[in-house]
């Protein structure tokens, strides 16, 4: 009830016309760079950051919100077209959705995508309306060995479940626990790995990292492997559905929600694993077997649902409890700290305004997509014929353009190569990027945590295990981290029958 | 998904194959310059000894006398990642010694076929580097031109009726929605002045 009353508030800010040109923008900007090939929703969200260093923290965020939304499904555009993903999160997208472009019915993909994002993001974000407050409640009593836990979880989390080797999961935690050291001891004012240096001593900033790692490292990483023939897109005209289609899809987009939100709130690596359950899901309950393969319109509609509502849940974790659960949501919690606001359980008490009308923006942003891309997307598949090299050198223009005006100093142009290179070597030898930026993000944070959950218990280590509810999440932990073994133990069982 | 990847032909691996295929005498210094080849992500665990032994000078040879506060000072938590950094190096070298291999990133404008073209990456961080120094001295505007042509010829484009003219216009426009939009201030530079 309470929710509701602030979510019409949240309405009412939303609603403003600056506010919903903002929402407009930021969806019409995510959508584009979205789209554009090589360009995964993190790196758009890095790259869009200093857009808005002007404006005040609601109007950014709601445009953020829009740049997520758009981008996300900017991806799957480009998979249903090109057939060659780059991020993990629109595979699926490719993999009944290509063969549906190829066999002429490219529109029909391109709307029971669009539908389905428009369809799991609107159940998302009520399901987000209905839970976070919630949350927040019960976490607003959580203490520093709480706070800690759950970032041991965020920790072990991206390194275990994502990727495909967690020693390099680890290893690149680590690089980003080094770079999140570097500045001066928050609580003591100590000097940590500057060198002596007074522009380290501020610490490396967290947008020049992202950037660094997400845009300048795939930008040198694309230019040692740049194909030679770019690949030609398919092309489409104006999204329609037919009756038909939609009997056979209404089901599947509304069964990828309940599928895609639980996973975006929880550290499990956003919207992989919940796109590919909703793909076997709907395969399996498909009354099409025979088309499965050779584009079947479900495989499309269901898991771009649960795309988009996985990114819904993101947002439950990282309002209520500052918790990054996707790359995304690390870039947004960056941002959040720019503004100098650090989300969690008192967020919604502080900030009231900012929380309600982003989530109501949320729904407008919806709307908003659903409404320009539909006859957009003719258009949006042109720009998957941009040049390679101006693609290419518009990303490192633009992290140019990010990484200076954090500070206007040169040498972060310096820093911001440096990382970028750090990043060329990460996807060389396959060290996933994500719990890099997460250790940068959590890191100092959870040191924080951890010095004041020890001050508090004098010392003691059973200091960080001395309520229930880190017991819980360290059980957790403990799990995650056993298991591989519990795993290998277990009787094979064939999961594609 | 699971834990270490039979190597999944990283792009060094094809073309060291390639390579010791056609010459057919195997020299001793020629088959260990390709077994370094194979495992060049021991470089890897070299970097990650190197920042360890970094980060746990740093720790050690902190002073904290004076401004510790509590039982947890500002050493304990470098300590850790940097033993932590150890550690990993240790069990990634033991893997890729095993056979485990990284897997190259993916993408859609990404051929990992061919061999890595160095040549592209070098100019582009020269390039990078170079409208770091220049961004002061000759305005945002021109400097950021001068980096996105730079960037695009690095990357094979050779037009250059039309080049200059796209980074000119990219620059000014990005200068002018930055600067007197957003207001993100971007510095002008010489010509700004004379406008």
């Amino acid at each position: 009830m309470n929710a509701l009353n602030s979510l019409m508030d949240g309405f009412g800010t939303a609603l403003t016309p600056l506010n919903l040109l903002w929402a407009a923008v930021g969806v019409l900007l995510g959508t584009a760079i979205g789209v554009l090939p090589g360009i995964g929703p993190a790196m758009a969200v890095a790259l869009l950051l200093p857009v808005t260093y002007g404006l005040e923290p609601t109007g950014a965020f709601i445009m953020f919100a829009g740049i997520y939304y758009g981008a996300m499904f900017g991806g799957s555009t480009t998979s249903i077209l090109l057939n060659t993903p780059g991020e993990s999160a629109a595979v699926v997208a490719a993999m009944e959705g290509n063969p549906m472009a190829k066999a002429g019915r490219g529109a029909q993909a391109l709307a029971a995508a669009a539908i389905g994002h428009f369809a799991g993001g609107m159940v998302g974000t009520v399901l987000l309306v209905a839970l976070a407050p919630a949350v927040a409640d019960l976490a607003v009593d959580i203490g520093a060995p709480d706070y800690f836990a759950i970032m041991v979880l965020a920790f072990i989390a991206v390194t275990s479940v994502l990727g495909s080797s967690r020693i390099r999961g680890m290893a690149s935690l680590l690089i980003g626990l080094t770079i999140g050291l570097v500045g001066l001891d928050r609580m003591t004012g100590q000097q940590r790995l500057t060198f002596g240096s007074l522009q380290l001593a501020d610490g490396v900033d967290v947008v020049i990292v992202a950037v660094g790692l997400f845009a300048i490292g795939e930008a040198l990483w694309v230019a040692a492997h740049l194909r030679r023939r770019p690949p030609d897109p398919i092309p489409v005209g104006r999204p329609w559905l037919g009756r038909a289609d939609v009997r056979r899809t209404w089901k599947s987009w509304a069964r990828g929600p309940f599928i895609g939100f639980p996973f975006g709130a929880i550290p499990a690596g956003g919207a992989e694993i919940p796109t590919f359950l909703s793909y076997v899901t709907e395969k399996r309950l498909s009354k099409h077997q025979d088309e499965w393969g050779k584009g079947a319109i479900e495989g499309v509609a269901g898991p771009e649902s649960a795309a988009s509502a996985s990114a819904a849940g993101t947002l439950v974790s990282m309002l209520t409890l500052g918790l990054p659960t996707t790359a995304v949501a690390a870039v947004m919690l960056a941002a959040f700290q720019q503004y100098g606001i650090q989300p969690g359980p008192l967020l919604f008490e502080r900030e009231p305004d900012l929380v309600w009308g982003l989530i109501a923006s949320l729904f407008v942003g919806m709307v908003l997509l659903l409404a320009l891309n539909l006859p957009l997307a003719p258009v949006w598949a042109k720009l998957l014929r941009i040049p390679r090299p101006y693609l290419y050198a518009g990303i490192m223009f633009f992290a140019a353009v990010g990484a200076y005006a954090v500070g206007g100093e040169v040498i972060d142009l310096v820093i911001l190569l440096i990382i970028g290179l750090i990043g060329f070597g990460m996807r060389r030898y396959g060290l996933p990027v994500l719990p890099a930026v997460i250790g940068v993000i959590l890191g100092p944070a959870a040191e924080q945590q951890l010095r004041r959950a020890l001050q508090i218990s004098d010392g003691s280590v059973t200091g960080l295990v001395n309520t229930p509810f880190s017991v819980i999440v360290y059980a957790v932990v403990a799990l995650l981290l056993a298991w591989p073994l519990v795993r290998g133990a277990l009787p094979r069982r064939n999961p594609r029958t | 998904m699971t834990t270490p990847t039979p190597p999944p032909t990283p792009p060094s691996a094809s073309t060291t194959t390639t390579s010791t295929s056609t010459d057919k005498t195997p020299a001793p210094a020629s088959e260990r310059r390709s077994w370094l080849r194979d495992h060049s992500e021991l470089g890897v665990c070299v970097l990650l000894l190197a920042l360890g032994v970094l980060v746990l000078t740093d720790a050690l040879t902190m002073d904290v006398d004076i401004t510790q506060r509590g039982p947890v000072g500002p050493r304990t938590v470098p300590l850790g990642v940097g033993t932590g950094l150890l550690v990993v190096a240790a069990l990634l070298a033991v893997d890729v010694l095993r056979g485990g291999r990284g897997q190259a990133g993916t993408g859609e404008d990404i051929d990992l076929s061919e061999p890595a073209d160095w040549r592209t990456v070098v100019l582009l961080a020269g390039v990078f580097l170079g409208t770091a120094v220049l961004i002061e001295p000759l305005g945002f505007p021109i400097a950021g031109a001068l980096l996105f042509w730079g960037a695009a010829f690095a990357l094979g484009s050779r037009r250059f009726d039309r080049d200059p003219l796209i980074a000119a216009v990219v620059s000014f426009v990005t200068y002018a929605v930055f600067n007197n939009l957003l207001g993100v201030p971007l510095p002008g530079g010489p010509l700004m002045g004379v406008l």
